[in-house]
């Protein structure tokens, strides 16, 4: 089988910031892909590196970061690529959205405006009416009612679940193929969130989303990905189909992030949760990285970092990967 | 929204009651008998003219009688006589005011486009040769007094250089195109004269830079911080995530939303300029209300001292309701009741 590149590929991606001239990796060498229409959840605690390395990975890092290693859509090599190129493919090919959808707005231009504005942007050629025509069949899609009053409205009259609506509306007006979603409910009410979800699984089956799912929350990618990947203090520790990632844990973090999620643990008297916080930027432990709060932790953890294990559809960097907390012991 | 700007209109008689109250008020306390602030020296040896004045002004009658009496008479558009020009101080006004108007709103323009441009580009490329050097032409304008700098640019690129014309609305050889709005700007174009109208330009240039830059100064270091924290803002992002180029991030996402302040530094501005209009006129041989104001305070010609105050006060109370409803439609966010 002659293997076609697969849509998205990260290859040892790496993201330095710099402070007085000493850069500290935030992401260290993170390699993952997403297929054509497949679902790709990463996972991991705040700061561990999920939005950085996205943003990098499409020219838009933070100034002053340093970016290195590769990235790859549809074969085609985006890192070092000339901003105007880059830029054709954002929001065409490739659409984003982030987590707040009210900051994510711009507060003074209408709903109607900023929609359009992602259509024109690569549709120069299309006439106003016909524009505006999509504008409102994108609000449709994404079950906004009455959609032609409200692309005359401005974004704080519009509640935090129609907002994301919108941001999902506009990610998809060109209709991409792939399409990143960083913690896309995060900020949303409890009640929203499911909603939300919904509605970006349903876009995604119907127009064949390649979709990567940015989330701490692993519980919900067990109903959205097909496959997910684990990540920890800027590196993927752990990457499977999602049925063999809970059914098989290889790495100890992991077990953790399962045994933290609430409908698995209703019998337990309380939530588990793992002791400690991730390591601050440049400040590493020596070995691995998780070792300070790792329950299996020997002394070779605290010594050398583990290398990645196993076969290719489920990797983990854990020197006693695949094994059980009893056995590493 | 039309709520409130008809409430603002409502107000406006009041603020300029107050406003003429108080000049009225300041100059017959200040001066021991108001016949001399109506009447000039000369005429005073004129029993028909002293009668006659003391007749339309009341003042043989009580201070709150007189009071009437004058804001009856302004009214009228009377507001007496200038010592000076020995016309009528409304129409010396009248004829001043534009010019005034014109060199301001130059001025205006001027500051406002360097000022917003700077502060765009230093904002952009913040901590770079060009931040710091539009640091230093904002603490130019705002260091060097108008007078001193309007002599200086005048000398430079008047005396020395002969690029730019010296003081004047025209070239002294020039015949003035007649008078419609008072603009020479305006009214060259209307009298079908180019010539003339780049001529008007010409002059416009200097006294304009010179009054625009403080401006041009204060503009720029506000739109730079406002630029800077909206370009750390989420939806710059997004719009760049949209595959927006960089010019449409800054102007249309960016520098959009830092109108609302940039907006009102502009119109409050405006004070400042009305202020500074009368050096500068004065060293530009501006034909305007500053250069009246300043004859005026010199040869204490009260009527048109109380003339330019009101008219400078009203341009002013204009000038912020003007500002403060480019502000709402700036801003969708404020509803004002
Ligand atoms: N502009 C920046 N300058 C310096 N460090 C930064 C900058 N932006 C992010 N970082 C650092 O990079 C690391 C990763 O941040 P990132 O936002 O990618 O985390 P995340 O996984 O997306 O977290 P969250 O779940 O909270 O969104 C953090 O330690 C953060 O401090
Ligand atoms: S390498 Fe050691 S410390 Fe790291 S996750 Fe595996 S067992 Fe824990
Ligand atoms: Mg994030």
């Amino acid at each position: 089988m002659n293997a076609a590149p697969p849509l998205f590929e990260v290859r040892d991606l790496r993201v330095a910031f710099g402070r007085n001239g000493v850069f500290a990796e935030a992401v260290r060498g993170v390699s993952l892909h997403v297929n054509h229409g497949e679902v790709l959840g990463i996972v991991g605690e705040s700061g561990s590196g999920k939005s950085v390395g996205m943003l990098a990975a499409l020219g838009l890092q933070p100034e002053g970061a340093r970016v290195t290693g590769s990235v790859r859509f549809k074969g085609q090599e985006l890192v070092g690529l000339p901003r105007r190129t880059l830029r054709h493919l954002r929001g065409s090919r490739i659409a984003m959205i982030f987590q707040d959808p009210l900051s994510s707005l711009n507060p003074v231009m209408t709903i109607g405006d900023q929609i359009a504005e992602a259509v024109f942007l690569h549709n120069p050629d299309m006439s106003r009416k016909a524009v505006i025509e999509r504008a409102t069949d994108l609000l449709a899609l994404v079950s906004i009612p009455q959609p032609d009053r409200r692309l005359h409205q401005f974004p704080h009259e519009f509640s935090g679940g129609m907002r994301q609506r919108v941001m999902i509306a506009m990610a998809v007006a060109n209709d991409p193929d792939l399409l990143i979603a960083d913690e896309p409910t995060t900020a949303l009410d409890v009640t929203v969130q499911a909603q939300i979800m919904e509605v970006l699984a349903d876009l995604q089956a119907r127009l064949k989303l390649g979709l990567i799912l940015i989330t701490h929350d692993l519980g919900v990618l067990a109903g959205h990905a097909d496959r997910v990947a684990v990540v920890y203090a800027g590196q993927v520790v752990e990457q499977a189909g999602v049925d063999d990632l809970f059914a098989r844990p290889g790495h100890p973090y992991t077990r953790g992030l399962i045994a933290s999620i609430p409908d698995m643990t209703i019998e337990r008297e309380r939530l588990f949760s793992i002791d400690g916080t991730p390591p601050a930027l440049g400040r590493l432990p020596v070995g691995c990285a998780f070792n300070p709060r790792c329950i299996a932790a020997q002394d070779i953890c605290r010594q050398t970092a583990p290398v990645t294990t196993g076969a290719p559809e489920h990797t983990a960097a854990c020197h006693f990967a695949f094994q059980t907390v009893e056995a590493a012991r | 929204m039309t709520r409130y700007i008809l409430r603002r209109l409502l107000a406006m008689p009041f603020l300029v009651l107050g406003i003429v109250t108080l000049a009225f008020l300041l100059t017959s306390v200040t001066k021991g008998d108001p016949l001399t602030a109506i009447v000039s020296d000369r005429q005073m040896n004129n029993p028909e003219v002293v009668a006659a004045a003391k007749a339309k002004w009341g003042l043989d009658r009580s201070l709150p009688e007189r009071y009437v009496i004058y804001v009856g008479n302004l009214l009228t558009g009377d507001m007496g006589t200038s010592f000076i020009t020995r016309r009528p101080v409304a129409q010396d006004v009248l004829y001043r005011l534009p010019a005034t108007m014109e060199l301001v709103t130059a001025a205006m323009i001027v500051g406002a486009t360097i000022g917003i441009g700077l502060g765009v580009l230093a904002a952009y490329f913040h901590n770079t040769v060009i931040d710091h050097a539009a640091r230093l032409f904002a603490l130019f304008g705002s260091s060097i007094p108008v007078f001193w700098m309007g002599l200086a640019l005048l000398y430079i690129f008047s005396v020395q250089w002969g690029i730019l014309p010296g003081p004047g609305r025209l070239d002294a050889r020039a015949t003035p195109p007649p008078m419609v709005t008072g603009f020479m700007t305006i009214d060259t174009l209307i009298a079908g004269d180019f010539r003339l109208f780049i001529d008007a330009v010409w002059h416009l240039i200097l006294p304009a830079f010179v009054l625009g830059w403080a401006v041009a100064g204060t503009i720029s270091r506000l739109v730079r911080a406002n630029m800077l924290e909206v370009l750390s803002r989420e939806f710059i992002l997004t719009a760049r995530a949209k595959g927006a180029g960089e010019f449409r991030v800054v102007i249309r996402h960016a520098l959009r939303n830092t109108m609302v302040p940039t907006l009102t530094v502009i119109g409050y501005s405006f004070a400042y300029l009305l202020t500074g209009a009368v050096l500068t006129e004065t060293i530009f041989s501006w034909p305007g209300m500053g250069s009246y104001a300043v004859d005026a305070a010199r040869g204490l010609d009260f009527p048109a001292i109380i003339g330019v105050t009101i008219v400078g006060g009203v341009v002013f109370l204009v000038t912020n309701l003007l500002t403060d409803i480019a502000y709402v439609f700036a801003n969708p966010r404020v509803r004002l009741g």
